[in-house]
């Protein structure tokens, strides 16, 4: 069964963008631990020559026409959700 | 329970203000998460004027809180949408909003609709609507319990593994998940983009299927959505030939709930159709192929969730990095991160092959199965659930406990199957249990008028 170690999931945790707290990496790291030996038992199934499924719809190329759709939304409206914004932008920390 | 007939050509005023005198007697059970009363009361008033008419005209309603809508934040049950106040409404909101019904409020669910119980919401968990010490169900709890309530005729939720389904079954009402792709799922929070679907609580299954054939439909805005194929049937089937799986009955469920299937297959037998046991032999492995699956799109999908654009934004930040981080650590409940991480691991390099891509082959195996059956039944049934609703906090340490909950409900969602809870009684201790009866795709009908000639059986 795949060993988890307190650094995998800091790993995980930068993959995932979460800054996890001290307290919760321990509980996430046995339960991590846990659930991927649960799922291990897929891996003693034979699927050779199996194709991998891609969708569950029966539709095949789905077109639309190249129009331009605001879908009857107002910028002011989606910039007004952001938590900070200046001059109609979006604002964010310092990047670089 | 009232059906959707006891709200029409009332004053719908009145209705709402019914509806939500009832919602605020209920608040122990915690189902609703916020009212949209000055909105409901608006349009109520619109419907009396005769401005707003249709096939829903007056009757009120309520959306599980991950669907867009206005009057309220859609916080999803977490903190990182907690003040999210939508610039839209969800297509299958809309749709209902022009047949006339009215939106009294949002329903709780747990975070993002990761679980099967709502005790992962954020705010708080919903109690079970025939006995507060038990949960809801979920992840669309809140929904099923203002149904059983009689709060509202019918609600709206989602269902990814078995969120309509199972809350159904544990609280005695009508659950539809249909056909992947039969409804738009513009305006939804995203989970798993694969096997999310939008179905409907009812009291009984011609009000289901009257909700399905209203929000039913392609959208332009979803192009997973299939071109429109619900039509309701009011005739009871022709003598279908019906599977009983066998693997879902075997003797580590509970005793009380295959007695209640089997009652209800007997029952489907005196009705003039042909039951037979069935077997499903990959279904042991479908958690398994389901909780590596869903949570590789969960980790996609809740990418989103930056504290950039919209959401929670953590305060006292210096860098970009720290911003992502914090924000999500604070805006996401454990689940969520417990489902982003193993996303994270089975799509890593290294274990992409072993995980992600055996599992979706899995999935292949377990479709070519569904479908051999199928060339010769009409219907598979069985459980919705191993047992009834289970206690508050009995699973809350163990998620794979949890997760084992979902076993009968995952397989029609990986294969895209049309499924639907329907109550078949009660356990010894009064806890409601439901019957699933699942078709091939585009059933969806079918099914319904199946469930609806055994109702007075």
């Amino acid at each position: 069964m795949t060993q988890i170690s307190r650094d995998d999931v800091q790993h995980l945790a930068q993959l995932s963008s979460l800054a996890l707290g001290d307290d919760e990496i321990d509980s996430l790291r046995a339960d991590i631990e846990n659930i991927l030996g649960y799922v291990e038992q897929l891996g003693g199934l034979d699927t050779s020559g199996v194709e991998p499924t891609y969708q569950v719809t029966d539709l095949e190329n789905v077109w639309r026409d190249d129009t331009i759709d605001d879908y009857g939304i107002d910028r002011a409206a989606l910039i007004a959700l952001a938590p900070d914004s200046m001059a109609d932008q979006i604002k964010v920390p310092k990047v670089l | 329970m009232s059906t959707i007939a006891d709200f029409i050509n009332k004053n719908a005023r009145q209705n709402v203000l019914d509806a939500l005198a009832k919602a605020k007697d209920n608040e122990s059970y915690h189902a609703l998460l916020s009212l949209t009363e000055a909105r409901a009361l608006e349009r109520a008033d619109a419907v009396d004027r005769g401005e707003i008419t249709g096939r829903l005209a007056g009757v009120p309603f309520v959306v599980k809180d991950n669907f867009l809508a206005y009057g309220a934040p859609t916080t999803a049950a977490s903190k990182m949408l907690e003040s999210f106040n939508a610039p839209l409404q969800a297509t299958a909101v809309e749709k209902l909003e022009a047949e006339g019904a009215i939106c009294i409020g949002k329903a709780n669910l747990d975070a993002f609709a990761h679980g099967g119980s709502t005790e992962n919401s954020a705010f708080g968990p919903t109690k079970n609507a025939i006995d507060q010490t038990r949960v809801a169900g979920g992840s669309s709890g809140g929904s099923a319990v203002v149904t059983a309530l009689d709060i509202v005729p019918f609600a709206l939720g989602s269902d990814t593994g078995g969120s309509i389904r199972q809350p159904a079954s544990f609280n005695g009402v009508v659950g539809v998940k249909p056909t992947y792709g039969t409804v738009s799922r513009y305006g939804v929070v995203a989970m798993a983009s694969s096997t999310d679907t939008i179905g409907t609580f009812a009291t009984n299954a011609a009000d289901a299927a009257l909700i399905m054939d209203i929000i039913s439909g392609r959208d332009s805005k979803d192009m997973t959505t299939l071109p429109d194929f619900f039509a309701t049937i009011t005739e009871a089937p022709a003598p279908l030939k019906i599977g009983l799986i066998k693997e879902f009955m075997s003797p580590e469920v509970d005793q009380d709930v295959r007695d209640r299937v089997n009652e209800y297959a007997d029952k489907l037998k005196t009705a003039g159709h042909q039951i037979d046991d069935v077997s499903l032999p990959i279904v042991s492995l479908t958690l398994a192929m389901y909780y590596i699956i869903v949570p590789a799109e969960i980790s996609s999908n809740l990418a989103r969730y930056d504290g950039i654009r919209y959401g929670r934004r953590s305060q006292g930040v210096q860098t970009l990095a720290q911003l992502y981080g914090r924000s999500r650590d604070e805006g996401f409940v454990t689940e969520n991160k417990r489902r982003i991480m193993i996303g994270s691991y089975v799509l890593s390099s290294g274990f992409f092959d072993a995980y992600y891509l055996q599992a979706q082959k899995a999935r292949t195996l377990l479709i070519n199965e569904f479908n051999e059956l199928f060339k010769t039944y009409d219907v598979l049934i069985g459980p919705v659930a191993p047992t009834p609703a289970f206690l508050l906090g009995e699973n809350t340490g163990d998620p794979i406990k949890m997760y084992l909950a979902d076993i009968m409900t995952v397989p029609a969602s990986l294969a895209g199957l049309p499924a639907i809870s329907v109550p078949a009684g009660t356990s010894t201790a009064g806890l409601p249990i439901g019957v699933q009866l699942m078709g091939q795709r585009r059933s969806d009908a079918m099914l319904l008028s199946l469930a609806e000639s055994m109702e007075q059986k």
